[in-house]
């Protein structure tokens, strides 16, 4: 019981870090209907930027980590505005390829520059532990549980109660339309992608105790990410989160119990019975089309 | 410039629109003939390389150029192709029949990949085709009795009609040339087929082509089949040539090389799909060229300059730094794929066709024929 139990928390924090790279998909989907393969390498970079700051530098933490959003969020602008902006509209295949190329050079030019090793940054929490009974939860694990919480509700009320979030969810469903209405819709989408690679870097820091830092890491949990975002419905937030949970815990209850092998397809199995059984997803929106 | 009237249905489907397809096509495969016997071992290696792409290339273009479904497992096909030409062989099948077997197995896996991506569209069908090829892959690894698991299988070289055909002989390389041109044929004739016309009509529009009473449903699995089914026989030719397979051959970013290909090539032509192969199987050779010539070069026409001979050898150890470090690789294909899609996105071919048509119109040529216009899309979601 107990290690369902601690298998249960450790899924569940490591659901949240799906599910905060699967927060960024989805935040850009809902606003552009575009799929940013790239998500998780601007995770990585985010860690990257929080390792120079934190570790390279000497900056307090909580500095190091404003200063690594702030960077990635510009970042996030001018990748909206080199790759994505010229082809905004044209079809899906076209942007896919274009953010994993963007992928491809994020990955080997931050390996150019920080080297192949792991980087490791220290937080305030990598050291504590807290028992309840006989069980023991991590610091940095509860960390990242709590700042996904907070993350995903105060994403949720920005884009349902506030006027810049309106108009992202309305440039999303119909872009000409929505400029009609007076929206500026690059500014819009330019705001997206900051707040997604912000939201990215979040993942990153929090993760860098946990996983480390290396130029590989976005493209391993970016890919475990995808799961999570199909599983809640590509375009809902709760559901990135609940999705990146579910996968989580899948993929340790896997690991625990199953053979081995089993824990890193589990994910991709659920995946696929969820696109067979329900493609909208759990959270996703079921549209008919009426004739 | 020699204009083409069609006057029937037949002139519009001819597979040579006029002969000067055929003469052109013959010289090239006459010189494509002569090659084994003119190139350098090396080169020849990687023209098989390039035949074994373009082979694949041209399977994913009838799936993703023609039928509109996009993939990102063909990796998974060219392995399971691989694999059985491997386990058949440890039991002595000959190849004609472990050949037609791998291609059979991976076409049916393929239909079968095919029903469940009925219902999906777009990116959803990316990532189911790319969860495929990691379940596939983790099968590879797992599945030790079949597969060797990580240690990899060993394939013996080919034996056809009782001769041994070594992996860098010229009767394999011709082999890898009748494959590729008989899928290139092949595929010719398919698109002039209406079951070609039916896959051109779903990527256009699904709704239209169903209204016309295109059965959607079954050219979809149709299309999956015989893209897997093309890609099952490259796997057996790529297993032959490597000699050695193992699961970790055949990852995500194979599939991504194989996108790259009709990518750079140009997502609707045949002829794009053998110039996007070359471009990938020469990516390598240059960074070896970039490598080991490179500074050198650059070092002398610094010399040349009035560099100094200081200067110069700094020159050349800058440039060799740059050319070896790590990962440049990942980054130049990274730079090509977005450049590609920026800004040529019909791909090589296309680039050949706005050339030639600036030639044909010589002095009535306009810069905005190839325009591309300024879409607004309403949401995928509500289709």
């Amino acid at each position: 019981m107990l290690d369902f139990v601690q298998q249960l928390v450790s899924g569940v924090a490591l659901g949240c870090v799906y599910g905060l790279i699967a927060l960024g998909f989805v935040l850009v989907y809902k606003a552009t209907e575009v799929v940013n393969f790239a998500q998780g390498d601007l995770m990585m970079l985010g860690g990257f930027f929080a390792f120079t700051f934190i570790g390279m530098m000497g900056l307090n933490y909580w500095i190091g980590f404003a200063g690594a959003v702030a960077a990635m969020a510009l970042f996030g602008m001018l990748a909206e505005r080199v790759v994505v902006r010229p082809i905004l509209g044209y079809p899906q295949f076209s942007i896919i390829m274009a953010t994993i190329g963007l992928g491809y050079f994020l990955r080997s030019v931050s390996g150019m520059i920080w080297g192949t090793d792991d980087f490791k940054i220290d937080t305030p929490f990598s050291q504590g532990v807290l028992r309840i009974g006989s069980l023991v939860l991590a610091h940095d694990k509860l960390s990242v549980i709590a700042a996904t919480v907070i993350l995903c509700t105060l994403l949720y009320l920005f884009f349902n109660k506030t006027t810049l979030g309106t108009a992202m969810r309305a440039s999303s469903e119909n872009m000409l339309a929505a400029y009609y209405m007076g929206i500026p819709v690059k500014r819009v989408v330019s705001i997206v992608w900051a707040i997604s690679a912000a939201v990215a870097t979040c993942a990153g820091v929090l993760l860098a105790p946990i996983t480390f830092i290396h130029s590989n890491v976005g493209l391993v949990l970016g890919l475990k990410a995808f799961p999570a975002a199909v599983l809640g419905g590509f375009g809902s937030i709760p559901g990135a989160v609940v999705g990146g949970v579910l996968i989580g815990v899948i993929e340790s209850m896997a690991g625990f119990y199953l053979a081995e092998g089993w824990k890193d397809v589990a994910p991709y199995i659920v995946l696929l019975a969820v696109l067979l059984l329900k493609p909208e997803g759990l959270f996703g929106l079921h549209v008919r089309k009426k004739v | 410039m020699r204009f083409l009237f069609k006057t029937d249905y037949e002139d519009d489907i001819r597979l040579f629109p006029h002969s000067g397809y055929v003469v052109s096509y013959g010289l090239l495969l006459a010189v494509l003939l002569i090659a084994p016997y003119v190139l350098s071992s090396y080169l020849m290696s990687q023209l098989v390389f390039v035949c074994i792409y373009a082979t694949v290339g041209v399977a994913l273009l009838i799936l993703t150029g023609f039928t509109g479904q996009a993939s990102l497992g063909h990796a998974a096909f060219l392995a399971i192709g691989a694999y059985t030409a491997a386990y058949l062989q440890k039991y002595n099948v000959p190849f004609p029949v472990y050949f037609l077997a791998a291609g059979a197995l991976t076409g049916l896996i393929g239909a079968l990949v095919g029903f469940p991506a009925l219902r999906l569209q777009g990116i959803y069908l990316v990532i189911a085709t790319i969860s495929f090829a990691f379940i596939v892959e983790e099968i590879l690894a797992r599945w030790e009795s079949v597969t060797n698991g990580n240690e990899g299988m060993r394939i013996k070289a080919l034996s056809l009609l009782g001769v041994t055909v070594s992996r860098d002989s010229p009767t394999f390389y011709f082999l890898c040339l009748a494959v590729l041109v008989l899928t290139i044929v092949g595929t010719l004739n398919l698109l002039r087929s209406p079951t070609g016309r039916a896959f051109v009509a779903i990527r256009d529009s699904e709704t239209a082509a169903r209204s016309m009473g295109v059965n959607v449903a079954l050219y979809k699995v149709k299309s999956f089949a015989i893209s897997a089914a093309i890609t099952g026989f490259a796997g057996v030719l790529f297993a032959h040539k490597l000699s050695f397979i193992s699961p970790e051959m055949f990852t995500l970013q194979l599939s991504i090389e194989f996108i790259i290909v009709i990518l750079i090539g140009g997502t609707f032509s045949l002829n794009g799909a053998v110039l996007g192969a070359i471009f990938i199987v020469m990516i390598d050779p240059f960074l070896t060229y970039l490598k080991d010539d490179m500074p050198g070069i650059i070092a002398g026409i610094a010399a040349t300059f009035g560099a100094g001979t200081q200067g110069a050898a700094n020159v050349q150890s800058k440039v060799a730094a740059f050319a070896s470090l790590n990962g440049l690789k990942g980054a130049i294909y990274g730079i090509i794929i977005v450049l590609f899609v920026l800004f040529e996105p019909l791909g090589l071919y296309g680039r050949w066709l706005k050339i030639k048509l600036f030639f044909q119109l010589f002095p009535l040529y306009k810069r905005a024929t190839f325009k591309r216009q300024k879409i607004y899309v309403k949401s995928e979601r509500n289709r």
